[in-house]
């Protein structure tokens, strides 16, 4: 019987402690790529802050500072729950694992129907760079270009929210079938670590965005 | 014998951490610093991101090989940032 | 400490464990397979496939360039052809063809592991690298892309009225099956080595592929982000490249070059290691400077990252930033030239024998240098202010990527032959096809040094009368080197078939590849095998 995705093979590894070690090389390894993935937006962010910090700080100004302000403790309210949902796999206790990852699921989603609110407020007011952008400020253009930063910054973190989203709820369903335990515990420790990187990237975006002053 | 590893209690004491320090940065950004005011507020960022890796993300109790993984991403964001602004500060393009 | 090595004896007739090929022969059984070898030939047949039609839009061209005049396409079709030729060559044929073909088949059977670390993962990149190609595709089928592969702004984001976007999406797709690929190789290495195989004893395309597969998930994601970037000023309207909103268009170049410099070294480095391997088998000898050239793979994958720069000396860029980026291109000369000298000094009273891998592997040797000497005239800021831009530059790259990563490619795909499909290649074809190749390389590139020189500019059609007689010589070469790559894939094929039977090791060399059955059986190893020596142990007793 041929190795493949439905019949599968021994595992390569000898033992659970390389497979475990394995798993968070790759993990980081992920994350790696994530900061550069986020680091050339951070990079045009930082040049054209560099050339242009009165509009800036204009444009910051401009934002919902509450709602961001809100917005990052929910967020590291989501990580906090989602760090006690890998102590409780690792315990073996499927309850707490179940209300830690509804926890986080729910602080995440909060988080994105604040962002979606604010967003629907830029647009509104005629943020949204491009055809109907109407600030009527000094250095407009460069004012269009922070509001570009921001929403490619904040819609690509949002994506990967989304995504994570999506992993928590599988996580619940594998959970729920029993597939989770003390000794079957890396899609929750992976799936936490992709989740505290992108509050990671929100615990940046917040002062680059909205504390600029 | 158990190896190191992140409890309950270390959790809940991070993330009063995290919240005093949101706390903070939302403060000092309406303080008059002046020119300080954007190396305190990233300064401040770079210090809950490195509280969540090292305790929530649990590099505290992994091997040094993981940590040094952990960190290259930054190092090489940094060989981006330093050769870009390299070219951009002794361009004379400012408009 | 190199004492000789038993050598398993020859097989046994009669029942055998399967081997990987005849572990299954439904179609779901090798588009589901988690087989790192299966899924290295997937890759194979995809990348020959995108290498035919990169090669044919390069055949239009040349024929193009046959007249002065632009007689055979416009000059916007010249555009998107060289765009064609350029996108699907770097993404999807360079970019995989050493390290997803062969890496993924020979890695694991050269550190003695049963699979990859993530053989999920594995599928999954194949699936995704797949799926950009469809993007990319779908572009060239409605009409291609004219801004050239570099997409440069403000054409790419703003002007350009070609499919950009759905070319972008496809090239960002095939990053992250670039990304899947580097990752699952870094992790393999680091934790997958049978017991005894320290980092010390890794043969040399394990330490070229280690350094390509840093650079594959660092790199990588820096592209993908620029790529976005230019999708997202074009529905837009508006974007951080647009001088309207005090944007700089020289930003996409920082951040494309800082991807596509490291990525000229995702294509060269698997190819060095392979060279390494071969040398060392068809010299009968160890390495020279083992240890020295290791580092030498780490450093290229290293300051491979500080160069970039030297693709926009004539952007607008700091002129102060040009020279520091010119002394750091210098420097990564280096290593690469140690390697040269290094292969070299293997030679050096080696008991050689010229088998085909070992015609590419000297091949290799040669194009190598002259590409790279040229690539440290062009680090050369006086230089380059001159011959960017033209076929000079052209040629410089063609020599690294056609005379050296192509051979390796070639000298590799022969060398591991008899381990995927358990059959030899026949040798006298091979030979001919290799030298074929060869020759045909040198006269299709060699003239386009001069041309460049002489001043004729890239991309362009249409050039002066003069210039007619290189360009002649260089489309017959094109046309010779065609014949060349043609020659093997017919009778690689009809080897997969009907090829003479091989054993486990028919070149009598070392690495843990040669002590499994060819070809390799489903899991590799019936056990896994014990280290206890160096790489290039030899001599190796029969």
């Amino acid at each position: 019987m041929s190795n493949t995705l439905t019949h599968p093979a021994a595992s390569p590894y000898s033992d659970r402690e390389q497979h475990a070690v394995a798993n968070h090389l790759g993990m980081w390894t992920f994350i790696a790529t994530e900061i550069l993935f986020f680091g050339g937006l951070f990079a045009s962010y930082s040049l054209y802050r560099w050339a242009y910090p009165a509009a800036f700080v204009t444009g910051s100004k401009h934002l919902e500072f509450w709602i961001g302000t809100l917005n990052t403790g929910v967020l590291l309210t989501s990580s906090l729950f989602m760090a006690l949902a890998d102590l409780a796999v690792r315990a073996g206790r499927r309850g707490a694992l179940r209300w830690s990852l509804l926890a986080t699921w729910l602080l995440g989603a909060l988080f994105l129907g604040l962002k979606f609110y604010e967003y629907h407020l830029a647009a509104k007011e005629g943020h949204v760079p491009g055809a109907h952008f109407r600030l009527e400020v000094p250095q407009a253009p460069q004012v269009e270009l922070f509001m570009f930063l921001y929403f490619a910054m904040t819609g690509l973190h949002a994506a990967h929210m989304i995504i994570g989203l999506g992993a928590i709820a599988w996580l619940l369903w594998l959970n729920h079938r029993r597939r989770l335990g003390a000794d079957h515990d890396a899609p929750v420790s992976m799936v936490a670590l992709y989740w505290h990187f992108v509050d990671c990237v929100w615990i940046f975006l917040y002062p680059l965005l909205y504390l600029v002053r | 014998m158990k190896a190191p590893h992140l409890t309950a209690r270390v959790c809940f004491a991070n993330y009063a951490a995290l919240m005093v320090l949101l706390a903070l940065t939302a403060l000092a950004a309406r303080a008059p610093l002046g020119a300080w005011k954007a190396p305190v507020s990233l300064g401040i960022a770079a210090a809950k991101m490195a509280l969540v890796f090292i305790f929530f993300m649990q590099l505290r109790y992994q091997r040094g090989l993981v940590r040094v993984f952990a960190l290259a991403g930054f190092f090489w964001l940094g060989i981006v940032l330093t050769l870009m602004f390299a070219d951009y500060l002794t361009r004379g393009w400012l408009p | 400490m190199s004492s000789p090595v038993l050598i398993p004896p020859a097989p046994v007739p009669g029942p055998r464990p399967p081997d990987y090929l005849a572990a299954g022969h439904t179609i779901g059984s090798w588009l589901l397979t988690l087989d790192h070898k299966r899924i290295g030939l997937l890759y194979l047949f995809a990348i020959t496939f995108f290498f035919a039609i990169a090669a044919f839009a390069a055949a239009l061209m040349r024929i193009e360039l046959l007249t002065p005049a632009g007689d055979l396409v416009t000059s916007e079709t010249y555009n998107r052809l060289f765009t064609l030729h350029g996108v699907t060559m770097v993404w999807f044929f360079l970019i995989p063809s050493i390290p997803a073909t062969l890496g993924n088949f020979v890695i694991p059977l050269m550190i003695g592991a049963r699979d990859v670390a993530f053989p999920r993962l594995n599928l999954a990149s194949w699936y995704i690298f797949m799926l950009g190609g469809l993007f990319t595709l779908y572009a060239i089928v409605m009409g291609g892309v004219d801004t050239g592969w570099t997409f440069y702004t403000p054409y790419s984001s703003t002007y350009s009225n070609s499919h950009v976007m759905a070319m972008a999406a496809g090239v960002f797709i095939a990053g992250f099956s670039s990304i899947a690929t580097g990752l699952n190789f870094i992790v393999t290495i680091h934790k997958l080595r049978a017991p005894g195989l320290t980092w010390g004893r890794l043969p040399l395309f394990l330490w070229s592929m280690y350094s390509t597969s840093i650079i594959l998930v660092l790199a990588t994601p820096v592209l993908a982000i620029t790529l976005l970037l230019i999708v997202l000023e074009r529905c837009f309207g508006v974007g951080i490249f647009d001088p309207k909103l005090g944007g700089d268009p020289l930003l996409f170049q920082h951040l494309f070059w800082f991807y596509s410099h490291p990525a000229v070294y995702i294509m060269i480095l698997p190819g060095m290691g392979v060279v390494s391997e071969i040398i060392a088998a068809f010299a009968r000898k160890p390495v020279f400077g083992y240890e020295v050239v290791a580092a030498s793979s780490m450093a290229i994958g290293v300051l491979g990252f500080l160069v970039w720069g030297h693709h926009m000396f004539v952007s607008s860029q700091s002129v102060y930033a040009g020279v520091v980026f010119s002394l750091l291109s210098f420097l990564v000369a280096v290593p690469s030239a140690i390697k040269v000298f290094s292969w070299t000094a293997t030679l050096h009273r080696g008991h050689i024998s010229l088998e085909t891998p070992m015609l590419y592997a000297l091949g290799f040797i040669g194009l190598f240098t002259v590409g790279g000497v040229t690539g440290v005239m062009l680090a050369t800021l006086a230089i380059d202010v001159h011959v960017t831009d033209t076929y000079f530059v052209v040629a410089h790259f063609h020599y690294i990527m056609v005379g050296g990563a192509v051979m390796a490619f070639m000298g590799g795909i022969h060398y591991w032959w008899p381990k995927i499909c358990g059959r030899m290649y026949p040798e006298w074809p091979a030979r001919i096809a290799a030298l074929t190749i060869f020759l045909g390389f040198n006269l299709t590139f060699f003239p386009q040094f001069v041309l460049g020189y002489m001043g004729m500019p890239r991309r362009y059609h249409v050039y002066p009368p003069e210039f007619q007689a290189l360009n002649v010589l260089s489309t017959a070469g094109a046309s010779i080197l065609g014949i060349g790559y043609l020659m093997p894939l017919v009778y690689l094929t009809w080897s997969f078939f009907r090829g003479r039977r091989a054993g486990p090791n028919p070149w009598g060399a070392t690495g843990l590849e040669w002590r499994t059955d060819s070809p390799a059986p489903e899991h590799n190893f019936a056990e896994t095998p014990i280290v206890t020596t160096g790489p290039y142990h030899y001599p190796v007793q029969p």
